[in-house]
């Protein structure tokens, strides 16, 4: 259901992120994190532009990324975002998959990069996927954010956009089998081939959850390489492929995401993660400018700035740019 | 990542890392057996298309610069994109890795197998000749034994390339011992330091198995005369 919520802001304006902007982030609990688009009516106006303070100008910060699309854009648009509020920047944003990160950030190559919640909690605190069944965004931000806290690694407060797994199926299919949600496949999954990556076989939070929690039988599962999660389904070999939220191939290839309503995949809400030392010193512009850009960050927006990559083939340091530019962050000085 | 952590993953089944799910231990055996079988069929069909190709192609004295040329291109494509443009095609499961893996063993046969019988002595093929061999009989019984050790050599490059390189076929449909090494999430870093050990001594073992066949393949004569010629000098 909040998938139509989503597609309906979509449609409404990709480029008008300032609208779908989700509000107040509290500082603690990041509670209307996930209800983005309902929200805006009801809280303050337009997002504000970027202060810059001389003050700032004394504290250097290398900013880090994991080596894939959506996080150099949320490396490039944070970076971007503290060069404007005056702090000296640069940036790393090749950094592996989230152990490398980590390490980068705890030895100080880095001094913060953005990091999913899901991601943390099942890698590095290895929780179990059967105790996140259920869990919502917040909830999983507490956790992350206390686990982290121990490590003295600060948290904060997550983005509105969870980029976590989806049941995809093609437009074609939804209409034809009549699915909106996970649960619709019902006595239809038996005739459909799943595709997954070979990690999703054995893991509660993709195959093992759909066929315990949904009790759901596939005809087939079929690991393959990530990469090709939605070639296979606009060729046809897959009936339905697991996506991630911030795909922008689901909307040019107009794919359907089936609701989770028995809620087996985590969220993945990506919080920037900064060593608590560096933060202390770093003065109160550094989470006050994180917090700010993040209003924007909805799944619609994300996907957009995604879009502009990796099918537009421009640069994630020009589209940070321009996301902070539409967005009122950052005014054109050119 | 510990060394006796991946010996004990090998050796005993745990929960896995995700949780809900066994791994490791005997749950490793139809990993094995889906490697192997890969690796037999890949090898068996690479080994009847390059050997008699490169053994008529031997005889005949031509297309060097054809075997060597596919060789070599050969040897430069990446299986991993061979599986990614087969997709198109051939969807992805057992037939795609299949077929990549069967272009990656070709090129060492290939090679191997010309010039083992381009090195076979001429004066042999011709008193072959002269004896009345027909050109079957003579790629059979002069130029095929004569060159078996360095067409096994050739097999014998093949099938570690191969097992190596089968563990990229959970990306393409096909489970096998590189799941493991994939999924870490799942296996956790025991399990694909386990995977990678398994995967190495399977290869290793492959090796010894056709340096074996190799110096068996030599043939009575030739050992002969090598065993005079050592001990005249």
């Amino acid at each position: 259901m909040r998938r139509t919520t989503l597609a309906a802001v979509m449609a409404a304006a990709a480029l008008a992120i300032v609208g779908a902007g989700c509000g107040s982030d509290d500082d603690d609990d990041g509670a209307t994190a996930t209800q983005a688009p309902t929200a805006a009516a009801t809280t303050e106006a337009a997002p504000g532009q970027i202060q810059e303070n001389p003050e700032n100008e004394k504290v250097h910060v290398t900013v880090g990324s994991k080596n894939f699309t959506e996080q150099k854009i949320l490396g490039e648009i944070y970076a971007q975002a503290l060069d404007a509020a005056g702090y000296e920047v640069d940036t790393e944003l090749n950094l592996g998959d989230e152990k490398t990160a980590l390490k980068a950030l705890e030895d100080g190559q880095i001094d913060a990069y953005p990091e999913y919640t899901g991601t943390a909690l099942l890698s590095f605190f290895n929780v179990p996927t059967d105790e996140l069944e259920g869990i919502d965004s917040e909830q999983a931000f507490d956790l992350v954010k206390t686990d982290f806290a121990k490590d003295g690694i600060a948290a904060l407060p997550p983005t509105p956009f969870t980029n976590s797994n989806e049941v995809a199926v093609s437009g074609e299919t939804a209409q034809k089998l009549g699915l909106k949600s996970i649960s619709d496949l019902e006595g239809q999954s038996q005739d459909l081939t799943l595709y997954g990556t070979p990690e999703c076989r054995q893991r509660r939070d993709c195959l093992l959850g759909l066929q315990e929690t949904y009790g759901l039988k596939f005809k087939k599962f079929v690991p393959v390489d990530p990469a090709l999660r939605h070639e296979v389904l606009e060729k046809g070999q897959a009936d339905v492929s697991i996506v991630y939220t911030t795909d922008p191939q689901i909307k040019r290839n107009g794919e359907v995401l089936l609701s989770d309503d028995k809620h087996i995949f985590p969220p993945y809400n990506s919080t920037f993660l900064v060593k608590q030392s560096f933060l202390d010193q770093a003065g109160p512009d550094f989470q006050k400018t994180i917090e700010l850009v993040n209003q924007g960050l909805t799944a619609p927006a994300i996907q957009e700035l995604i879009a502009r990559v990796d099918l537009d083939k421009q640069e994630p340091e020009d589209v940070a740019e321009q996301y902070l530019q539409e967005s009122g962050y950052v005014v054109d000085d050119d | 990542m510990n060394f006796g952590g991946a010996i004990d993953f090998i050796f005993h089944a745990r929960e896995s890392r995700a949780g809900g799910t066994e791994v490791g231990g005997s749950q490793l055996l139809p990993l094995i057996g889906h490697h192997l079988l890969l690796t037999g069929v890949s090898v068996a069909i690479a080994v009847a298309i390059a050997v008699p190709f490169a053994l008529w192609l031997g005889h005949i004295g031509k297309g060097e610069f054809l075997a060597t040329s596919i060789a070599n291109v050969g040897r430069a494509v990446p299986s991993l994109a061979l599986i990614a443009f087969f997709v198109a095609y051939l969807g992805v499961g057992f037939e795609n890795v299949t077929l990549a893996l069967v272009l990656l063993a070709i090129p060492p046969m290939l090679t191997n197998t010309y010039v083992g019988v381009r090195q076979v002595d001429r004066d042999t093929v011709d008193a072959a000749r002269g004896i009345g061999m027909s050109a079957l009989q003579i790629m059979r019984r002069v130029e095929l034994p004569l060159a078996a050790p360095l067409i096994i050599g050739g097999v014998r490059t093949s099938v570690v390339n191969v097992i190596a390189t089968a563990t990229i076929a959970p990306l393409a449909g096909y489970v096998t011992l590189g799941d493991p090494i994939i999924a870490g999430g799942v296996y956790g870093s025991d399990g694909q330091l386990g995977a990678a050990i398994l995967v190495a001594f399977i290869a290793i073992c492959a090796e010894a198995l056709f340096a074996l066949l190799q110096r068996a393949a030599v043939p009575r004569g030739i050992r002969i005369s090598h065993q005079l010629s050592g001990g005249t000098s």
